[in-house]
């Protein structure tokens, strides 16, 4: 009977995302925001964000939504909307203050992902995208459970170049493969900063082992695009604003839109294979 | 119980390394500071309780030991030029080091309170503990596992944004 409300309340979601990676600090929240930012610029789109980073979350900063309040109605759950078509929902809203700690063990996390899910009035949405805490826990087991009810298109894995991020990725890269997940592919963030003064590339975090090139090589992944470190990244961030439009000059702007072309094309791609199969 | 008593009797200060964010050098600083500690003449341990990311082995060089029991328990890793840091990583516990450890709260939990109890740490002066981000079934564990003894106290980590 909850597989079949889940399912119910989630028919009218076109295309499912899951934003994952086995690290913290890669950069998921922001490319999570962007992504979002990214597809709602068509405004026949509808898109959602849920942010399921119950003990982090990031998503309220960085969509310029911190201190806004969830609203209940007849329907369920509003989510908080940035434009007309873009809504969020995250933890972050249902907090007194943006530092109280939520200590919960798994069983009450996953009990409120449950509640996201259930219980927000997303009304039709074209893109759901769920932007998840770092590592491979209840969460994550839960968000693909709960989704299975509708159609999980895949996930993008975000990385950063060095090896250490690169063997929490491959983790989460066979998590996915455990469960089933698709793989739309892998972006590789703080990948080389170029000075804005002497225009000379350095690499912030040398890729040791071959960065996230090699490994979606050796593990047969896509490489969907690698972004370069921009400080006005973080201070968008920060500062709530969409960094697409702030810097719509930066490379990683230019890489960003690629990435999220090759993801748009995905899911539509996808959605194609499957009806024809219907 | 008694393995309880003798495995961290010989600790003098218990440090746990915290950060509620991922990814701002939790691990990093976990190491360096065992390191310092090791050159200052201290006897150091590292108890890497990040089940999902466990980075520590890696970083010292040791991603491919196993590890040992005794009678007193597991037998940690002995890492650092001199071989002297003690490290106990559930990364040695993977078969392969590409397997996730896709565990729910419980099971997690199960396993701290092993690390805890059941490694046989010997005489140290710092036992470094280092945690994945967040606030959630491994702190909770860990630090209600630490309980009955000495906890120094946390050093918290972050960047600047």
């Amino acid at each position: 009977a909850e597989a079949a409300e889940l399912r119910e309340r989630l028919r009218a979601v076109r295309h499912t995302v899951l934003v994952l990676s086995g690290k913290g600090g890669v950069g998921k929240s922001t490319f999570s925001a962007l992504l979002a930012h990214g597809l709602a610029a068509d405004e026949n789109k509808q898109v959602a964000l849920l942010d399921i980073d119950i003990c982090g979350p990031s998503i309220p900063k960085i969509m310029g939504l911190e201190g806004e309040q969830v609203h209940q109605s007849g329907s369920g759950w509003s989510p908080v909307y940035v434009e007309e078509n873009l809504g969020v929902m995250s933890v972050g809203f249902l907090l007194s203050s943006p530092d109280d700690a939520v200590i919960w063990r798994g069983p009450k996390k996953n009990g409120l992902i449950k509640q996201f899910l259930r219980d927000v009035d997303w009304g039709e949405v074209d893109y759901l995208i769920v932007d998840t805490p770092p590592g491979t826990s209840d969460e994550h087991l839960s968000i693909v459970q709960y989704l299975s009810a509708t159609h999980i298109d895949g996930a993008v894995i975000i990385t950063t170049p060095q090896e250490v991020s690169l063997q929490d990725v491959r983790k989460e890269i066979n998590f996915c493969r455990k469960v089933k997940l698709p793989i739309i592919g892998v972006v590789e963030n703080m990948s080389g900063f170029v000075c804005p003064k002497c225009k000379n590339e350095s690499q912030i975090f040398p890729p040791t082992t071959g960065g996230a090139e090699k490994m979606c090589q050796n593990l047969s992944v896509s490489l969907l695009g690698k972004v370069p470190l921009d400080p006005q990244i973080g201070k968008s961030c920060d500062r709530g604003q969409s960094f697409l439009a702030e810097a719509p000059e930066s490379p990683a702007t230019l890489s960003y839109r690629n990435i999220i072309q090759r993801i748009q094309e995905y899911c539509e791609q996808h959605h194609l294979q499957e009806e024809k199969i219907m | 119980t008694l393995a309880e008593r003798t495995n961290l009797a010989g600790v003098r200060h218990i440090l746990l390394v915290l950060s509620g964010k991922g990814g701002v050098g939790k691990s990093t600083l976990s190491t360096e500071l065992a390191l310092a500690l090791r050159s200052a003449g201290k006897k150091v341990g590292i108890l890497d309780v990040d089940l999902c990311g466990p980075s520590i082995p890696r970083m010292l060089r040791v991603q491919d030991s196993a590890v040992h029991q005794c009678d007193s328990g597991w037998v940690p890793v002995f890492v650092g030029q001199d071989k002297a840091i003690a490290l106990m990583s559930i990364g040695f516990l993977l078969e392969r080091p590409d397997d996730a450890v896709v565990w729910r709260g419980p099971k997690k939990n199960a396993l701290i309170k092993q690390f805890v109890t059941d490694v046989a740490w010997g005489d140290l002066d710092f036992l470094i503990v280092d945690t994945p981000p967040g606030t959630s079934d491994e702190h909770i564990s860990t630090v209600e596992a630490l309980r009955p003894h000495q906890l120094l106290g946390a050093v918290l980590v972050t960047t600047p944004q």
